[in-house]
């Protein structure tokens, strides 16, 4: 059996890391459900065809309660993709996977090249990776529809992020032309992240969990300068002179 | 023909519907053809094609672009040679299939025979970024994009360019299409009002080297509904002249840039801007 397995040719597995939104619901779900509506009602479609994970650490739900969550979510048009902060056991087959912290993941390979009877231990043991310097330069526009996503670090913009396009950076957002899209910082947990540009004319400007779209943006800070940070639980922009 | 000259494919394109491609390649190949290069347009739009129509060759199409794809008729056989201008041709599309039937390998082939018969391969796009307007641009080596002064049409044209500077074969190869930003529809009038987008805010935020500024007309409508590129029909309306200077732009002449029913020269300001 185990000589029949060898010869097969070795499978790869690659893992990778995704971007998601993760909503912690609060009992009582009703109450929380009718404040998700509220966010909803502001910004239609703000999740619609994003991955969302559930963490349900502070709501300790039985097997029946979760599925029906997930149903309320998905006439919400919010696709649940996995659930954490809950006993594995407490998930049946019908439900999503169970997420573990998921920080700091490498490419595994680990059935090439291993002799059979070797310990596992000698595939693990990968040479220590050369520490790449956290941010990312882009130095062209970055054009309506286009998104650049970088969750190790900071982006940093030479030209301008036109309307229609996204910005997201596990750290801080510099564009020294004009934000006319979507910038998101902080997507990695990092409160202290920001977000800088040289004229700012966003759709949206998020920081971690928080958020503020143009209309809810003073007129007196467009077209200028300007910069947003969070202080403590509230998102704030200010010009930058 | 011209063995050894290199022809060069452009792509006139937008993302958004209804701003000006067709009447733009219409009235650039006959301006082109006028200086005596070998031009032909090709209709892209399959399914929805006007191409025909604008220049007038409507009741000669007998082959087109889909039975060359498919082999039913050889390219020479789906040529059209326009009545008034002997260096003009039109590969028309076809009217009764849709986009489906353009496939990635036939539209190569079509294009490289093209490239050995021709000075300029002027490609009409389709609107919307789906694989007419893909397939489109796959082979360029520029693309003039045609923009309204308005909110809608730069943001399409933004998106376009996005596409021009990934999903050609020039962007593959590590290469840059060369773009140029053909404004139309322009009224100098709701300009001044701020009722449109200025000259000045498109350039800022498209950030492409501008090839011409087209004023809004009668004479182009006109032109259109009669199968007569205005260039052809109205040569010396202010509309025909700033495509024939355009033209002369694309062949790489200098020539200052002016905002219509603006006696102030900008050439300076909008001319000497490079694409970022």
């Amino acid at each position: 059996m185990s000589s029949l397995l060898c010869q097969r040719q070795s499978l790869t597995f690659r893992a990778r890391s995704y971007m998601a939104f993760v909503f912690t619901p609060q009992p009582p779900i009703e109450d929380w459900l009718a404040g998700l509506d509220a966010t909803l009602e502001r910004s239609k479609g703000f999740f619609a065809g994003h991955p969302v994970a559930l963490d349900l650490s502070a709501a300790p739900l039985g097997e029946a309660a979760i599925s029906q969550l997930i149903a309320s979510l998905q006439e919400r048009n919010i696709r649940v993709l996995g659930i954490e902060g809950i006993e594995p056991a407490g998930i049946g087959p019908g439900l999503p996977p169970l997420l573990r912290a998921a920080r700091g993941v490498a490419d595994i390979e680990p059935l090439e090249s291993v002799p059979a009877d070797a310990p596992p231990s000698a595939a693990v043991n990968a040479p220590a990776k050369k520490q790449e310097p956290a941010s990312l330069l882009v130095d062209s526009p970055v054009r309506s529809g286009q998104s650049v996503v970088f969750i190790d670090g900071d982006i940093t913009v030479l030209g301008s992020v036109g309307s229609g396009a996204e910005i997201i950076a596990g750290g801080s957002i510099h564009i020294y032309g004009t934000l006319r899209g979507l910038a998101m910082a902080g997507a990695s947990g990092n409160p202290r992240a920001r977000i800088f540009c040289h004229r700012f004319e966003g759709e949206l400007v998020a920081i971690g969990p928080h958020y503020k779209t143009a209309d809810e943006i003073e007129d007196s800070l467009r077209r200028g300068p300007a910069q947003a940070w969070l202080d403590g639980d509230t998102l704030k922009i200010s010009a930058m002179n | 023909m011209n063995e050894g000259k290199s022809a060069r494919v452009l792509v006139v394109t937008s993302g958004k519907g209804g701003v000006g491609k067709t009447t733009s390649t219409a009235a650039l190949g006959v301006a082109l053809a006028k200086d005596g290069d070998k031009v032909v347009v090709v209709d892209f739009d399959v399914g929805l094609r006007n191409l025909d129509l604008v220049l007038g060759a409507e009741r000669r199409v007998v082959f087109d672009l889909i039975n060359v794809i498919n082999g039913v008729a050889k390219l020479p056989q789906a040529l059209i040679r326009d009545k008034r201008l002997e260096n003009l041709y039109l590969l028309p599309a076809s009217q009764t299939r849709d986009k489906e039937a353009l496939t990635e390998d036939g539209v190569a082939k079509v294009i490289a025979e093209l490239r050995g018969k021709f000075d300029w391969i002027i490609c009409d796009s389709p609107a919307g970024i789906e694989r007419g307007a893909t397939l489109a641009m796959r082979h360029a080596d520029a693309a003039i994009i045609v923009t309204n002064p308005e909110v809608s049409s730069v943001r399409d044209s933004d998106r376009i360019i996005g596409l021009l500077d990934s999903k050609t074969e020039r962007a593959e190869r590590g290469e840059c299409v060369d773009k140029h930003l053909l404004i139309t529809r322009y009224h100098p009038w709701r300009a001044a009002r701020g009722e449109m987008l200025s000259i000045d805010d498109v350039l800022e935020i498209l950030s492409v080297p501008l090839l011409g500024i087209i004023p809004e007309s009668e004479e182009v409508l006109r032109a259109s509904n009669v199968g007569s590129p205005v260039t052809l029909n109205a040569a010396l309306s202010p509309p025909a002249r700033a495509y024939f200077e355009a033209a002369h732009r694309l062949k790489g002449e200098q020539i200052p840039m002016h905002i219509p029913s603006e006696s102030r020269s900008i050439f300076n300001k909008l001319f000497g801007r490079k694409a970022a």
